[in-house]
């Protein structure tokens, strides 16, 4: 493979213009339905009622977007008031809820080789996220492996050859089929022998609900954990912008079995909007460190949680 | 999939399905829960509201049927609805085109195309015995051709050779070209994934299809998908035009809450699932079934269309009995009406019928249509009670007035009249004793009393048709109907109204003399 009929490497608007254009396209029903929700209105019981399915149509799930809905009408029941008003109180309560746990992906200083695992169900973009990361570490002069740890879907390893080749990093991988905690183990010790600063392990995409996958991706921590009792020192759980209530599912299981210690939310360029992250924040308090707003390597953004709950609403900045 | 909905839905009709009464308070209550549970299994908003509307207004206005509980009458109902948002029947992957035929695959970024191409593929080969070919469009992911390629070689299907560089025009065309040339029957083209608001990457997609036109444009969706999925189904529809859906990852345990969206927002029938990463995980999607397993309530949707149907049968059994005595009144004239309508109206009623389908033409020539079913009920329904049932009453003066009062003509009036008369009388012959063997087995047997009643052939029909122009053999609708034709036939009419003016159109004998076997 090599980049020839690659378009992604393309050039590209800057990626923070990319993110908030993104963010406020998608963003734009949300705020169409509370302009029309609060032109002229009360804040009675029905509004709030109104204000909650917006708030469900972004992903929020009932539970919290009922709880959004009711924090807002707090104290100013009955009162009339300004669209943009509205939308800077949900704005404000969103960001309240995701302000503790936007936090970003720290690879800590001492450790060496940092060991990130990287998990997550099929396609939600695991791979493509390793590969920005992978730019970004390079652009501060770390160096770093990747472990092509899918050895079960077709052309994964191809794939992270591809991004390894983008952004220089060394790949370690094994044939198709092979043991992927095998993979693990060869990516450890080629990153000690290259005193590598950084090892990321891609693995297979897998359903939260399939046993022996989970069972699998277990036995890859194990494997891990017995050569440093320490690592992996990050587990980071990928979701897809699109994805509904059942990202919940995925974090209760991912943790339990891998012990994700944080998220990333790709996909956000499209018209899904994520508010799952809401719940799931409320619910887990896992950090979230970053959004992928497209396939580019530069489409990567630190997770902002001002940010993310002002483009939600459709607020620009 | 579906599993958690199930235990959802399930507890709150299992609470109303024990209750004795139902006042609409009851309803509301189960309704509101019915919309927390269909939202988080992430069923689009609008739809569910829809669905909730739906189903409370027919559960308010549902008949009282004995031995069928209120509660699980609205689970009936529930059930009857979710059918009708599932899309009622299993649609297949159409092929049904000149070779080679272009199935085209969209969808968003890591929706499970390539995986869907090539499952689909395999099971085209195998099960289909078609020749096909895939090719990948994906310019863009790393590896993506490559993927294909790969599948392809475990699968046993060809892939097209990868030309770096191409665009995907370029190499949808090249894939077409090759397909027909290599005596191909399907081209399976796998696209890249692309958000909606991509309008390079929308318009790329709408260009392959017009360089191609597929027979097949599906939407592989991922069944894991939230409120988005009525966005993106709506886009791709909006810029492509589906043709269906194919939904993954159904192997989950997300709760389907997409797959009775995007059918519903779209009308394009769901075709396929996966079901797994192996390749022979694919199923069909079977709405009815799915619908069951949502509910996983079977016997009680099946008690309450027994009992509906045991209610029809009753009905008839009285309408059958007035017959014998000779009391055919309008009121029993106009329940014949209604049921003839039930089973949909005249076009339907004769497209149920083995080699009839040419009568319907000859029916459509004399102007006999569902038109006049309702002008008929009208008129029937602009009389008094006591006209009804003692049709002698009937003057000049009051024929005027119904003939006004329902929007008809005095002629309209007097025909139908004329049609219920001669009805009345054929029963009347028929009920006496002694005429058991003829046509009163046949018209026993067509209100569901059993005995007789042999059901002639096609050929039959089709001979029956030709000896009568101008008239339709009433008895090719008593007893040339199926045994077991749904609604059990109750009351279905002896005759066609209304054809009884025409000549040698009298409003047919149930049973025909002569035809049985
Ligand atoms: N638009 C958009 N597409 C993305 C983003 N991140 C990943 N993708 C695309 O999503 C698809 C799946 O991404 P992958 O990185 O292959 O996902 P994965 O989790 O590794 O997938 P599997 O290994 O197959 O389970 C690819 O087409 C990516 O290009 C993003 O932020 N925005
Ligand atoms: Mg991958």
């Amino acid at each position: 493979m090599t980049d020839m009929n690659d378009e992604t490497t393309k050039a590209r608007p800057g990626f923070w213009k990319r993110l908030t254009q993104g963010l406020t396209r998608t963003a734009t029903g949300l705020s169409t339905g509370i302009t029309d929700l609060f032109t002229k209105r009360k804040l009675d019981a029905d509004t709030l009622e109104d204000l909650e399915d917006v708030l469900i149509r972004a992903d929020l799930g009932m539970e919290t977007a009922a709880r959004i809905a009711a924090a807002v009408g707090k104290g100013r029941y009955d009162k009339t008031i300004e669209p943009a008003e509205v939308r800077a109180l949900v704005a404000a309560e969103i960001e309240a809820v995701l302000k503790p746990v936007a936090q970003p992906l720290a690879f800590a200083g001492e450790t060496k080789p940092f060991i990130l695992l990287m998990v997550g169900v099929n396609g939600s973009g695991k791979t493509t996220t390793i590969g920005k990361l992978a730019s970004t570490l390079k652009a501060q002069g770390k160096k770093v492996v990747l472990a092509a740890g899918d050895t079960f879907r077709a052309a994964a390893i191809e794939q992270l050859k591809v991004w390894a080749e983008r952004t220089g990093a060394s790949l370690v991988s094994r044939a198709p089929g092979a043991d992927a905690a095998g993979v693990a183990f060869d990516g450890l010790q080629q990153a000690r022998a290259e005193g590598a600063d950084v090892l990321i392990i891609d693995t297979a995409g897998r359903l939260q609900n399939r046993v022996e996958l989970m069972a699998e991706l277990e036995k890859i921590v194990r494997v891990i954990k017995k050569q440093d009792p320490t690592a992996p020192h990050a587990v980071v759980l990928t979701l897809d912008a699109t994805v509904g209530q059942n990202a919940l599912q995925q974090v209760d299981a991912f943790k339990r079995v891998a012990g994700v210690t944080g998220l990333v939310m790709t996909k956000l360029d499209g018209t899904a909007r994520g508010g799952i992250l809401v719940a799931i924040a409320a619910k887990h308090g896992l950090p979230i460190h970053l959004i992928g707003v497209g396939e580019g390597i530069d489409d990567l953004q630190p997770f902002a949680a001002r940010d993310f709950a002002r483009a939600i609403v459709g607020l620009e900045d | 999939m579906f599993d958690s909905l199930t235990d959802r839905l399930g507890g709150i009709l299992d609470r109303l399905k024990r209750r004795g009464a139902l006042t609409e308070a009851d309803v509301n209550e189960a309704m509101r829960e019915v919309r927390r549970a269909l939202i988080e299994a992430d069923v689009a908003l609008d739809v569910v509201r829809s669905f909730t509307d739906k189903v409370r207004t027919r559960a308010v206005g549902a008949e009282v049927i004995k031995s069928v509980t209120p509660g699980q009458m609205v689970v009936k109902i529930v059930n009857d609805e979710l059918v009708a948002m599932l899309g009622s029947d299993a649609k297949a992957i159409d092929l049904d085109a000149a070779p080679p035929v272009p199935v085209l695959m969209v969808g968003l970024q890591g929706s499970g195309k390539t995986t869907s191409t090539a499952k689909i593929a395999k099971r085209l080969t195998e099960r289909g015995n078609r020749k096909v070919l895939m090719a990948s469009l994906d310019t863009r992911r790393p590896a993506a051709m490559e993927q294909l390629a790969t599948l392809g070689t475990q699968v046993g299907v060809a892939t097209l050779p990868i030309v770096a560089g191409q665009s995907a025009v370029q190499i949808a065309r090249r894939a077409m070209e090759a397909a027909r040339l290599g005596g191909y029957d399907v081209v399976m083209l796998d696209t890249a994934g692309r958000v909606t608001l991509d309008e390079a990457l929308m318009a790329e997609v709408a260009e392959v299809k017009a360089a191609t036109k597929p027979h097949e444009v599906l939407l592989v969706a991922d069944s894991l998908t939230g409120q988005d999925a009525v966005n993106t189904a709506k886009a791709f529809d909006a810029r492509v035009g589906l043709t269906g859906i194919v939904l993954t990852r159904a192997d989950g345990d997300g709760r389907g809450g997409a797959a009775l969206s995007m059918r519903a927002v779209t009308g394009k029938p769901i075709k396929l699932l996966g079901t797994g990463e192996k390749m022979d995980a694919l199923e069909d999607f079977d709405p009815r079934r799915v619908a069951g397993r949502i509910l996983g309530m079977g016997d009680v949707v099946s008690l309450v269309e027994k009992a509906v149907e045991n209610l029809d049968a009753e009905k008839a059994m009285a309408a059958a009995e007035r017959m014998r005595k000779g009391q055919f009144d309008l009121n029993d004239l106009r329940t014949q009406l209604d049921q003839m309508e039930k089973l949909g109206g005249l076009g339907g009623l004769m497209g149920m019928l083995p080699g009839v389908g040419k009568m319907k033409n000859q029916l459509a020539a004399s102007g006999m249509n569902d038109g006049v079913l309702k002008r008929q009920k009208a008129i029937i329904d602009s009389m008094t009670k006591k006209e009804r049932r003692n049709p002698k009453l009937l003057d000049a003066s009051r024929r005027k007035r119904i003939a006004a009062g329902s929007g008809t003509k005095v002629e309209d009036v007097n025909r139908l009249m004329k049609m219920h008369r001669q009805m009345a009388d054929m029963m009347k012959a028929m009920g006496a004793p002694g005429a058991k063997r003829g046509p009163m087995a046949g018209l026993a047997s067509m209100f569901g009393l059993g005995g007789g009643g042999g059901m002639p052939s096609p050929e039959q029909l089709k001979q029956m048709a030709e000896k009568m122009p101008g008239g339709l053999p009433g008895g090719g609708m008593g007893g040339g109907l199926p045994p077991n034709f749904p609604g059990n036939m109750p009351g279905l009419p002896g005759g066609l109204p209304g054809l009884g003016t025409k000549p040698g159109g009298l409003p047919g004998l149930p049973g025909f003399p002569g035809k049985k076997k």
